[in-house]
Protein backbone atom coordinates (compact mmCIF):
# COMPACT_ATOMS: atom_id res chain seq x y z
CA UNK A 1 0.00 0.00 0.00
CA UNK A 2 1.06 3.54 -1.31
CA UNK A 3 1.11 5.16 2.25
CA UNK A 4 2.57 2.42 4.08
CA UNK A 5 5.79 3.33 1.85
CA UNK A 6 7.60 6.89 3.94
CA UNK A 7 10.37 8.24 2.01
CA UNK A 8 12.70 8.79 4.83
CA UNK A 9 16.25 8.28 3.17
CA UNK A 10 17.07 11.62 0.69
CA UNK A 11 19.91 10.60 -2.19
CA UNK A 12 22.35 12.57 0.18
CA UNK A 13 21.90 10.48 3.09
CA UNK A 14 22.12 7.31 1.73
CA UNK A 15 24.88 8.09 -0.39
CA UNK A 16 26.94 9.05 2.92
CA UNK A 17 25.58 6.25 4.16
CA UNK A 18 26.95 3.82 1.67
CA UNK A 19 30.27 5.54 1.90
CA UNK A 20 30.21 5.53 5.70
CA UNK A 21 29.43 1.96 5.53
CA UNK A 22 32.15 0.85 3.11
CA UNK A 23 34.98 2.96 4.69
CA UNK A 24 34.17 1.48 8.05
CA UNK A 25 34.42 -2.49 6.73
CA UNK A 26 37.26 -0.86 5.27
CA UNK A 27 39.02 0.49 8.38
CA UNK A 28 37.73 -2.44 10.47
CA UNK A 29 39.67 -5.19 8.49
CA UNK A 30 42.78 -3.11 8.04
CA UNK A 31 42.76 -2.02 11.33
CA UNK A 32 42.46 -5.36 13.00
CA UNK A 33 45.13 -6.57 10.62
CA UNK A 34 47.22 -4.20 11.94
CA UNK A 35 46.65 -4.49 15.55
CA UNK A 36 46.72 -8.78 15.42
CA UNK A 37 49.49 -8.54 12.75
CA UNK A 38 51.88 -11.55 12.70
CA UNK A 39 55.13 -12.20 11.42
CA UNK A 40 54.30 -15.27 9.62
CA UNK A 41 50.59 -14.30 8.65
CA UNK A 42 48.62 -11.35 8.28
CA UNK A 43 44.49 -10.73 7.01
CA UNK A 44 46.10 -7.67 5.05
CA UNK A 45 49.76 -7.45 4.61
CA UNK A 46 50.95 -4.43 7.68
CA UNK A 47 52.32 -1.58 5.09
CA UNK A 48 49.38 -2.42 2.78
CA UNK A 49 47.40 -1.97 5.56
CA UNK A 50 48.79 0.94 6.28
CA UNK A 51 48.09 3.02 3.42
CA UNK A 52 44.74 1.99 2.69
CA UNK A 53 44.21 2.57 6.77
CA UNK A 54 45.15 6.12 6.45
CA UNK A 55 43.36 6.62 2.91
CA UNK A 56 39.76 5.30 4.19
CA UNK A 57 40.39 7.05 7.11
CA UNK A 58 41.12 10.67 5.45
CA UNK A 59 38.04 9.61 3.21
CA UNK A 60 35.90 9.03 6.28
CA UNK A 61 36.95 12.31 7.84
CA UNK A 62 35.73 14.25 4.82
CA UNK A 63 32.88 12.26 5.03
CA UNK A 64 32.23 12.74 7.97
CA UNK A 65 32.15 16.68 7.59
CA UNK A 66 29.19 16.36 4.73
CA UNK A 67 27.29 14.37 7.59
CA UNK A 68 27.95 16.72 10.04
CA UNK A 69 27.07 20.10 7.95
CA UNK A 70 24.49 18.06 6.27
CA UNK A 71 22.87 17.36 9.67
CA UNK A 72 23.58 20.87 10.91
CA UNK A 73 21.23 22.56 8.07
CA UNK A 74 18.84 19.80 6.78
CA UNK A 75 15.93 18.18 8.96
CA UNK A 76 17.88 15.15 9.28
CA UNK A 77 19.82 16.94 11.88
CA UNK A 78 16.46 16.85 14.86
CA UNK A 79 16.65 13.14 14.31
CA UNK A 80 19.80 12.70 16.50
CA UNK A 81 18.78 15.45 18.86
CA UNK A 82 17.57 13.76 22.57
CA UNK A 83 15.14 14.98 24.11
CA UNK A 84 15.99 14.94 27.97
CA UNK A 85 12.83 13.94 29.36
CA UNK A 86 11.23 10.56 29.66
CA UNK A 87 14.42 9.28 28.04
CA UNK A 88 14.97 6.48 30.71
CA UNK A 89 11.49 5.37 29.85
CA UNK A 90 11.42 5.59 26.46
CA UNK A 91 14.47 3.41 26.38
CA UNK A 92 13.34 0.90 28.62
CA UNK A 93 10.35 0.52 26.63
CA UNK A 94 12.41 0.17 23.48
CA UNK A 95 14.47 -2.69 24.66
CA UNK A 96 11.55 -4.34 26.63
CA UNK A 97 10.22 -4.86 22.94
CA UNK A 98 13.21 -6.30 21.27
CA UNK A 99 13.32 -8.72 24.40
CA UNK A 100 10.30 -10.04 24.96
CA UNK A 101 7.27 -7.82 22.82
CA UNK A 102 9.37 -9.03 19.06
CA UNK A 103 8.64 -12.90 20.38
CA UNK A 104 4.86 -12.70 21.38
CA UNK A 105 4.15 -10.20 17.96
CA UNK A 106 4.09 -6.74 19.83
CA UNK A 107 3.70 -4.25 17.56
CA UNK A 108 7.02 -1.74 17.65
CA UNK A 109 6.43 0.74 20.71
CA UNK A 110 7.54 3.16 18.65
CA UNK A 111 6.17 3.02 14.97
CA UNK A 112 8.68 5.00 12.08
CA UNK A 113 7.40 8.13 11.33
CA UNK A 114 8.72 11.21 9.17
CA UNK A 115 9.39 12.88 12.49
CA UNK A 116 10.41 9.88 13.76
CA UNK A 117 13.23 7.88 11.89
CA UNK A 118 14.70 6.06 14.55
CA UNK A 119 13.37 4.58 17.80
CA UNK A 120 14.97 5.47 20.88
CA UNK A 121 17.23 2.96 21.12
CA UNK A 122 18.49 3.77 17.57
CA UNK A 123 18.66 7.70 18.26
CA UNK A 124 20.69 6.99 21.56
CA UNK A 125 23.03 4.62 20.22
CA UNK A 126 23.62 6.51 16.67
CA UNK A 127 24.36 9.88 18.53
CA UNK A 128 26.79 8.00 20.79
CA UNK A 129 28.62 6.32 17.89
CA UNK A 130 27.99 9.24 15.42
CA UNK A 131 28.85 12.64 17.77
CA UNK A 132 31.24 10.21 19.91
CA UNK A 133 33.17 7.63 18.80
CA UNK A 134 33.55 8.54 15.48
CA UNK A 135 34.72 12.06 16.36
CA UNK A 136 37.15 10.53 18.65
CA UNK A 137 38.55 7.79 16.28
CA UNK A 138 38.87 10.42 13.47
CA UNK A 139 40.46 12.61 15.90
CA UNK A 140 43.28 10.45 17.03
CA UNK A 141 43.44 9.11 13.84
CA UNK A 142 44.49 12.31 12.38
CA UNK A 143 46.99 13.12 15.97
CA UNK A 144 48.07 9.46 14.43
CA UNK A 145 48.85 10.32 10.73
CA UNK A 146 51.05 13.27 12.31
CA UNK A 147 52.65 11.90 15.66
CA UNK A 148 55.14 14.68 16.17
CA UNK A 149 51.62 16.75 16.90
CA UNK A 150 50.84 14.41 20.03
CA UNK A 151 52.71 15.79 23.06
CA UNK A 152 55.14 13.96 24.32
CA UNK A 153 53.87 12.84 27.56
CA UNK A 154 49.60 13.65 28.87
CA UNK A 155 48.62 12.93 32.68
CA UNK A 156 52.40 11.52 33.26
CA UNK A 157 51.59 8.43 30.49
CA UNK A 158 53.09 8.71 27.07
CA UNK A 159 50.98 10.78 24.72
CA UNK A 160 51.47 8.57 21.57
CA UNK A 161 50.13 5.36 23.85
CA UNK A 162 47.14 7.48 25.35
CA UNK A 163 46.13 8.43 21.90
CA UNK A 164 46.56 5.00 20.48
CA UNK A 165 44.48 3.46 23.58
CA UNK A 166 41.40 5.66 22.31
CA UNK A 167 41.75 4.99 19.07
CA UNK A 168 41.61 1.58 19.36
CA UNK A 169 38.64 1.51 21.72
CA UNK A 170 36.72 3.58 20.05
CA UNK A 171 37.34 1.88 16.70
CA UNK A 172 36.47 -1.56 19.12
CA UNK A 173 33.52 0.01 20.11
CA UNK A 174 32.33 1.42 16.35
CA UNK A 175 33.16 -2.26 15.57
CA UNK A 176 30.50 -3.77 17.60
CA UNK A 177 27.70 -1.23 16.97
CA UNK A 178 28.49 -2.38 13.39
CA UNK A 179 27.41 -6.00 14.14
CA UNK A 180 24.69 -4.88 15.82
CA UNK A 181 23.72 -2.23 13.45
CA UNK A 182 23.92 -4.80 10.64
CA UNK A 183 21.48 -7.40 12.72
CA UNK A 184 19.00 -4.81 14.07
CA UNK A 185 18.26 -4.20 10.39
CA UNK A 186 17.30 -7.46 10.11
CA UNK A 187 14.22 -6.65 12.31
CA UNK A 188 11.77 -4.82 10.06
CA UNK A 189 8.66 -5.87 7.86
CA UNK A 190 10.97 -8.66 6.41
CA UNK A 191 14.30 -9.34 7.48
CA UNK A 192 15.67 -7.86 3.72
CA UNK A 193 13.43 -4.27 4.25
CA UNK A 194 15.54 -2.20 6.23
CA UNK A 195 18.50 -2.88 3.64
CA UNK A 196 16.02 -2.23 0.58
CA UNK A 197 15.06 0.81 2.30
CA UNK A 198 18.49 2.34 2.56
CA UNK A 199 19.49 1.73 -0.87
CA UNK A 200 15.78 3.25 -2.50
CA UNK A 201 14.75 5.41 0.01
CA UNK A 202 11.38 4.08 0.95
CA UNK A 203 10.54 2.66 4.30
CA UNK A 204 8.35 -0.13 4.70
CA UNK A 205 5.91 -0.29 8.24
CA UNK A 206 5.69 -3.56 9.65
CA UNK B 1 7.76 22.95 30.30
CA UNK B 2 10.07 23.96 27.90
CA UNK B 3 12.07 20.78 26.54
CA UNK B 4 15.56 20.06 27.12
CA UNK B 5 17.28 18.91 24.43
CA UNK B 6 20.74 17.34 23.73
CA UNK B 7 22.64 18.74 20.64
CA UNK B 8 25.52 16.31 19.66
CA UNK B 9 26.71 18.92 17.53
CA UNK B 10 28.17 20.57 20.04
CA UNK B 11 29.92 17.23 21.41
CA UNK B 12 32.03 17.21 18.10
CA UNK B 13 32.86 20.64 18.85
CA UNK B 14 34.01 20.30 22.45
CA UNK B 15 35.88 17.24 21.24
CA UNK B 16 37.96 19.15 18.78
CA UNK B 17 38.67 21.95 21.22
CA UNK B 18 39.23 19.92 23.78
CA UNK B 19 41.70 17.88 21.70
CA UNK B 20 43.59 21.45 20.18
CA UNK B 21 43.88 22.73 24.14
CA UNK B 22 46.04 19.32 24.92
CA UNK B 23 48.15 19.26 21.82
CA UNK B 24 48.73 22.80 22.09
CA UNK B 25 50.56 22.53 25.45
CA UNK B 26 53.63 20.16 25.43
CA UNK B 27 53.47 18.77 29.27
CA UNK B 28 57.13 17.72 29.15
CA UNK B 29 60.46 18.82 27.97
CA UNK B 30 59.75 17.84 24.33
CA UNK B 31 61.56 14.92 22.54
CA UNK B 32 64.75 14.56 23.64
CA UNK B 33 67.77 16.10 21.49
CA UNK B 34 70.74 14.34 21.27
CA UNK B 35 73.04 17.01 22.22
CA UNK B 36 70.47 16.97 25.46
CA UNK B 37 71.25 13.06 25.95
CA UNK B 38 74.92 13.49 25.41
CA UNK B 39 74.39 16.32 28.42
CA UNK B 40 72.53 14.36 30.77
CA UNK B 41 74.18 11.14 30.10
CA UNK B 42 77.72 11.71 29.84
CA UNK B 43 78.42 15.08 31.56
CA UNK B 44 77.22 15.28 34.84
CA UNK B 45 76.11 19.30 35.47
CA UNK B 46 74.95 18.64 39.08
CA UNK B 47 79.14 17.97 39.68
CA UNK B 48 79.91 21.50 38.60
CA UNK B 49 79.85 23.07 41.86
CA UNK B 50 80.91 20.02 43.93
CA UNK B 51 83.80 19.22 45.47
CA UNK B 52 85.74 16.34 43.66
CA UNK B 53 87.88 15.87 46.70
CA UNK B 54 84.95 13.80 48.07
CA UNK B 55 86.17 10.67 45.14
CA UNK B 56 88.20 8.12 46.22
CA UNK B 57 91.59 8.66 44.66
CA UNK B 58 91.00 12.03 43.45
CA UNK B 59 94.04 13.59 44.61
CA UNK B 60 96.00 11.59 42.72
CA UNK B 61 94.36 11.81 39.41
CA UNK B 62 93.70 15.53 40.08
CA UNK B 63 97.21 15.64 38.61
CA UNK B 64 96.07 13.83 35.80
CA UNK B 65 93.19 15.90 35.30
CA UNK B 66 95.43 19.38 35.81
CA UNK B 67 96.05 18.84 31.97
CA UNK B 68 93.53 16.40 30.40
CA UNK B 69 91.10 17.57 32.26
CA UNK B 70 90.55 20.79 30.05
CA UNK B 71 91.16 22.04 26.43
CA UNK B 72 94.25 23.53 27.40
CA UNK B 73 97.26 22.94 29.37
CA UNK B 74 100.69 25.05 30.53
CA UNK B 75 103.94 23.83 31.46
CA UNK B 76 107.42 24.97 31.50
CA UNK B 77 109.87 24.96 28.50
CA UNK B 78 113.32 24.22 30.56
CA UNK B 79 115.08 24.21 27.22
CA UNK B 80 113.78 28.03 26.54
CA UNK B 81 112.96 28.59 30.05
CA UNK B 82 109.24 30.34 29.38
CA UNK B 83 105.80 29.06 30.56
CA UNK B 84 104.28 27.34 27.47
CA UNK B 85 100.54 27.34 27.07
CA UNK B 86 99.32 24.33 24.55
CA UNK B 87 95.98 23.24 23.28
CA UNK B 88 95.32 19.85 24.35
CA UNK B 89 93.97 17.54 21.86
CA UNK B 90 90.17 16.41 22.27
CA UNK B 91 90.99 12.43 21.94
CA UNK B 92 93.11 13.25 25.39
CA UNK B 93 90.85 15.27 27.13
CA UNK B 94 88.90 13.03 29.88
CA UNK B 95 86.30 15.33 32.11
CA UNK B 96 86.16 15.13 35.91
CA UNK B 97 82.96 15.19 35.71
CA UNK B 98 82.23 12.40 33.41
CA UNK B 99 84.54 10.36 35.04
CA UNK B 100 83.23 10.33 38.40
CA UNK B 101 80.17 9.78 37.63
CA UNK B 102 80.95 6.49 35.45
CA UNK B 103 81.79 3.16 36.65
CA UNK B 104 84.96 3.49 36.77
CA UNK B 105 85.23 6.36 39.12
CA UNK B 106 86.69 4.77 41.70
CA UNK B 107 89.75 3.68 39.58
CA UNK B 108 93.11 5.28 39.76
CA UNK B 109 94.23 6.53 36.03
CA UNK B 110 97.11 4.30 36.60
CA UNK B 111 95.63 1.71 37.36
CA UNK B 112 94.90 1.11 33.81
CA UNK B 113 97.56 3.82 32.54
CA UNK B 114 101.78 3.15 33.08
CA UNK B 115 102.92 4.73 35.91
CA UNK B 116 105.39 6.00 34.07
CA UNK B 117 102.84 8.80 33.18
CA UNK B 118 103.67 10.08 36.46
CA UNK B 119 106.39 11.35 34.63
CA UNK B 120 106.14 15.10 32.62
CA UNK B 121 106.99 15.06 29.46
CA UNK B 122 105.61 11.39 28.84
CA UNK B 123 108.04 9.36 27.39
CA UNK B 124 106.61 8.77 23.39
CA UNK B 125 107.39 4.86 23.86
CA UNK B 126 103.86 4.76 26.50
CA UNK B 127 101.92 6.10 23.40
CA UNK B 128 102.41 2.27 22.22
CA UNK B 129 101.03 0.62 25.80
CA UNK B 130 98.30 -2.14 25.84
CA UNK B 131 94.98 -0.87 26.22
CA UNK B 132 92.96 -3.37 28.12
CA UNK B 133 89.42 -4.11 26.92
CA UNK B 134 86.43 -5.15 29.08
CA UNK B 135 87.42 -8.73 29.29
CA UNK B 136 90.95 -8.69 30.27
CA UNK B 137 89.24 -7.39 33.53
CA UNK B 138 85.57 -8.49 34.04
CA UNK B 139 86.06 -12.37 32.43
CA UNK B 140 85.52 -15.20 35.05
CA UNK B 141 84.38 -12.37 37.81
CA UNK B 142 81.13 -13.44 39.53
CA UNK B 143 80.68 -10.12 41.14
CA UNK B 144 79.68 -9.04 37.25
CA UNK B 145 78.25 -12.51 36.16
CA UNK B 146 74.93 -11.23 35.59
CA UNK B 147 76.27 -8.86 32.82
CA UNK B 148 77.05 -11.83 30.73
CA UNK B 149 80.04 -10.28 29.66
CA UNK B 150 81.38 -13.57 28.10
CA UNK B 151 78.42 -13.42 25.83
CA UNK B 152 78.82 -10.17 24.96
CA UNK B 153 82.78 -11.05 23.39
CA UNK B 154 80.95 -13.89 21.37
CA UNK B 155 78.39 -11.45 20.03
CA UNK B 156 80.78 -8.82 19.42
CA UNK B 157 83.18 -11.51 17.48
CA UNK B 158 80.68 -11.94 15.09
CA UNK B 159 79.28 -8.61 14.59
CA UNK B 160 80.28 -6.99 11.63
CA UNK B 161 82.31 -4.52 14.02
CA UNK B 162 84.53 -7.06 14.89
CA UNK B 163 85.07 -9.16 11.40
CA UNK B 164 85.16 -5.82 9.26
CA UNK B 165 87.62 -4.14 11.03
CA UNK B 166 90.65 -4.28 12.57
CA UNK B 167 91.65 -4.94 16.11
CA UNK B 168 91.85 -1.75 16.67
CA UNK B 169 88.16 -2.12 16.81
CA UNK B 170 88.01 -2.63 20.61
CA UNK B 171 85.20 -2.22 23.33
CA UNK B 172 85.69 1.44 23.93
CA UNK B 173 84.98 2.15 20.51
CA UNK B 174 81.44 2.24 21.68
CA UNK B 175 82.07 2.66 25.40
CA UNK B 176 84.71 5.06 26.46
CA UNK B 177 86.36 3.76 29.67
CA UNK B 178 86.51 7.32 31.33
CA UNK B 179 83.19 8.21 30.94
CA UNK B 180 81.04 4.66 30.43
CA UNK B 181 78.17 5.22 32.61
CA UNK B 182 75.65 1.48 32.55
CA UNK B 183 72.20 2.94 31.25
CA UNK B 184 69.60 0.44 29.79
CA UNK B 185 69.41 -1.01 33.39
CA UNK B 186 69.53 1.25 35.88
CA UNK B 187 67.60 4.41 33.50
CA UNK B 188 63.59 4.33 33.98
CA UNK B 189 63.34 6.91 31.00
CA UNK B 190 63.14 4.50 28.23
CA UNK B 191 63.19 7.89 25.66
CA UNK B 192 66.73 9.02 27.77
CA UNK B 193 67.95 5.15 27.01
CA UNK B 194 67.03 5.35 23.56
CA UNK B 195 68.75 8.63 22.54
CA UNK B 196 72.00 7.29 25.15
CA UNK B 197 72.44 3.68 22.98
CA UNK B 198 71.87 5.89 19.74
CA UNK B 199 74.68 8.92 20.76
CA UNK B 200 76.77 5.71 20.89
CA UNK B 201 76.47 4.74 17.40
CA UNK B 202 76.34 8.38 16.22
CA UNK B 203 79.26 9.25 17.93
CA UNK B 204 81.21 7.43 14.29
CA UNK B 205 77.86 7.01 11.79
CA UNK B 206 77.48 10.57 12.01
CA UNK B 207 80.85 12.17 12.23
CA UNK B 208 82.59 11.55 9.96
CA UNK B 209 86.19 12.42 11.36
CA UNK B 210 85.76 9.53 13.40
CA UNK B 211 84.21 7.30 11.02
CA UNK B 212 87.14 7.50 8.20
CA UNK B 213 89.56 6.31 11.18
CA UNK B 214 87.66 3.17 10.79
CA UNK B 215 86.99 2.43 7.22
CA UNK B 216 87.58 4.04 3.87
CA UNK B 217 84.14 4.16 2.55
CA UNK B 218 82.58 7.90 1.26
CA UNK B 219 80.59 9.30 4.18
CA UNK B 220 77.54 7.69 5.20
CA UNK B 221 74.10 9.81 4.52
CA UNK B 222 71.93 8.34 7.55
CA UNK B 223 68.90 9.78 6.60
CA UNK B 224 68.99 9.01 3.24
CA UNK B 225 69.74 5.63 4.07
CA UNK B 226 66.73 5.63 6.29
CA UNK B 227 64.48 7.64 3.84
CA UNK B 228 62.09 4.13 3.55
CA UNK B 229 60.80 4.45 6.73
CA UNK B 230 56.95 6.16 7.55
CA UNK B 231 57.73 8.59 10.02
CA UNK B 232 61.54 8.93 9.27
CA UNK B 233 61.56 11.06 12.64
CA UNK B 234 59.63 9.46 14.94
CA UNK B 235 61.16 6.17 14.16
CA UNK B 236 64.94 7.50 14.79
CA UNK B 237 63.64 8.90 18.12
CA UNK B 238 61.79 6.45 19.31
CA UNK B 239 64.12 2.89 18.30
CA UNK B 240 67.46 2.02 19.44
CA UNK B 241 69.55 1.69 16.38
CA UNK B 242 70.56 -2.22 17.05
CA UNK B 243 67.22 -2.88 17.56
CA UNK B 244 67.19 -3.31 13.57
CA UNK B 245 70.76 -3.15 12.44
CA UNK B 246 71.75 -6.24 15.79
CA UNK B 247 71.16 -9.75 17.22
CA UNK B 248 71.05 -11.00 20.08
CA UNK B 249 72.18 -14.27 20.37
CA UNK B 250 70.56 -15.68 23.80
CA UNK B 251 67.93 -13.50 25.77
CA UNK B 252 70.81 -13.50 28.60
CA UNK B 253 72.88 -10.50 27.41
CA UNK B 254 70.64 -7.23 27.88
CA UNK B 255 72.01 -5.81 24.89
CA UNK B 256 72.65 -6.89 21.68
CA UNK B 257 76.12 -6.38 20.36
CA UNK B 258 75.92 -8.43 17.15
CA UNK B 259 75.76 -5.80 14.86
CA UNK B 260 74.65 -7.21 11.66
CA UNK B 261 75.85 -6.39 7.81
CA UNK B 262 73.50 -3.50 6.20
CA UNK B 263 71.73 -6.27 4.12
CA UNK B 264 70.34 -7.72 7.14
CA UNK B 265 68.86 -4.94 9.06
CA UNK B 266 65.23 -5.35 9.69
CA UNK B 267 63.33 -3.40 6.82
CA UNK B 268 60.39 -5.71 7.10
CA UNK B 269 57.46 -3.42 9.41
CA UNK B 270 55.86 -6.59 10.58
CA UNK B 271 59.09 -7.56 12.22
CA UNK B 272 58.56 -4.99 14.79
CA UNK B 273 54.89 -4.53 14.15
CA UNK B 274 53.42 -7.44 15.38
CA UNK B 275 53.95 -10.10 17.96
CA UNK B 276 56.85 -11.50 17.30
CA UNK B 277 58.43 -12.14 20.30
CA UNK B 278 62.00 -11.96 17.98
CA UNK B 279 61.93 -8.75 18.04
CA UNK B 280 66.16 -8.43 17.63
CA UNK B 281 67.37 -6.28 20.65
CA UNK B 282 63.53 -5.82 22.03
CA UNK B 283 64.16 -3.09 24.01
CA UNK B 284 60.16 -2.87 24.22
CA UNK B 285 59.56 -5.95 25.24
CA UNK B 286 62.31 -5.55 28.49
CA UNK B 287 60.99 -2.26 29.19
CA UNK B 288 56.95 -3.78 29.36
CA UNK B 289 58.25 -6.44 31.41
CA UNK B 290 60.01 -4.24 33.69
CA UNK B 291 56.88 -2.18 34.10
CA UNK B 292 54.29 -4.67 34.83
CA UNK B 293 56.15 -6.42 37.26
CA UNK B 294 56.80 -3.19 39.21
CA UNK B 295 53.46 -1.15 38.84
CA UNK B 296 51.43 -3.88 37.91
CA UNK B 297 49.83 -5.52 35.15
CA UNK B 298 46.79 -2.61 34.52
CA UNK B 299 49.08 0.10 35.21
CA UNK B 300 51.73 -1.14 32.76
CA UNK B 301 49.10 -0.82 30.32
CA UNK B 302 48.84 2.93 30.15
CA UNK B 303 52.24 3.80 31.75
CA UNK B 304 54.41 2.34 29.34
CA UNK B 305 56.36 4.96 27.71
CA UNK B 306 56.16 3.04 24.58
CA UNK B 307 53.44 2.10 21.77
CA UNK B 308 54.48 -0.20 18.85
CA UNK B 309 51.13 -0.93 16.65
CA UNK B 310 50.94 -4.22 16.42
CA UNK B 311 53.18 -5.15 18.83
CA UNK B 312 51.85 -3.50 22.21
CA UNK B 313 48.42 -5.02 22.16
CA UNK B 314 47.37 -5.29 25.81
CA UNK B 315 46.56 -8.70 26.76
CA UNK B 316 44.00 -7.52 29.44
CA UNK B 317 42.30 -5.48 26.16
CA UNK B 318 42.60 -8.74 23.92
CA UNK B 319 40.34 -10.41 26.44
CA UNK B 320 37.73 -8.00 27.26
CA UNK B 321 37.17 -7.38 23.12
CA UNK B 322 37.17 -10.83 22.54
CA UNK B 323 34.70 -11.68 25.44
CA UNK B 324 32.25 -8.25 24.29
CA UNK B 325 33.10 -10.34 20.78
CA UNK B 326 31.94 -13.34 21.79
CA UNK B 327 28.88 -11.91 23.72
CA UNK B 328 27.40 -10.13 21.04
CA UNK B 329 27.49 -12.90 18.40
CA UNK B 330 25.85 -15.21 21.05
CA UNK B 331 23.42 -12.61 21.99
CA UNK B 332 22.73 -12.06 18.27
CA UNK B 333 22.75 -16.00 17.79
CA UNK B 334 20.05 -16.09 20.98
CA UNK B 335 18.00 -13.32 19.40
CA UNK B 336 17.51 -14.69 15.93
CA UNK B 337 16.71 -18.03 16.79
CA UNK B 338 14.11 -16.99 19.12
CA UNK B 339 12.86 -14.91 16.14
CA UNK B 340 12.56 -17.67 13.75
CA UNK B 341 10.91 -20.16 16.15
CA UNK B 342 8.29 -17.45 17.87
CA UNK B 343 7.45 -16.55 14.32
Amino acid sequence: MAQEKLYLYPIWIRLWHFLNAILCLILIITGVSMQFSAPSIALVNFDTSVAIHNIAGIVLTINYLIFFIGNLFTFNGAQYQIVYRGLYKRLITQAMYYTFGIFKGESPPFPISRENKFNPLQRFSYVFVMYLFVPIVFISGWALLYPQTIPTTILGTSGLHLTDLFHIISGFIISFFMIVHIYFCTIGKHPGSNFKSIINGYHEAH
Amino acid sequence: MREIYIRPSWLVIVLILLTIIIFAFDYSAGPLKYEDARQKGQTAPELQTTDLSQFPNSEENDKCFQCHGQSKYTYENTEQGRMVNQRMYNELIVSPNEFYVSNHRSFRCTDCHSEEYQNFPHEGILRMEYKYTCLDCHEGDDTYAHFYFEELDVEFQESVHSEKHSDDFTCWMCHNPHTYKINARTNENIRETIVYDNTICLDCHSDFRRFQLLTDRERPNLIKSHDWLPNQELHLASVRCIECHAEKLSDSALVAHKVLPKSMAVRNCKECHSSNPELLASLYKYEAQAVRSKDGFFRGITTSDSVVIGASRNQTLNIISLLLFAGVIAGIAFHSVLRIIKK
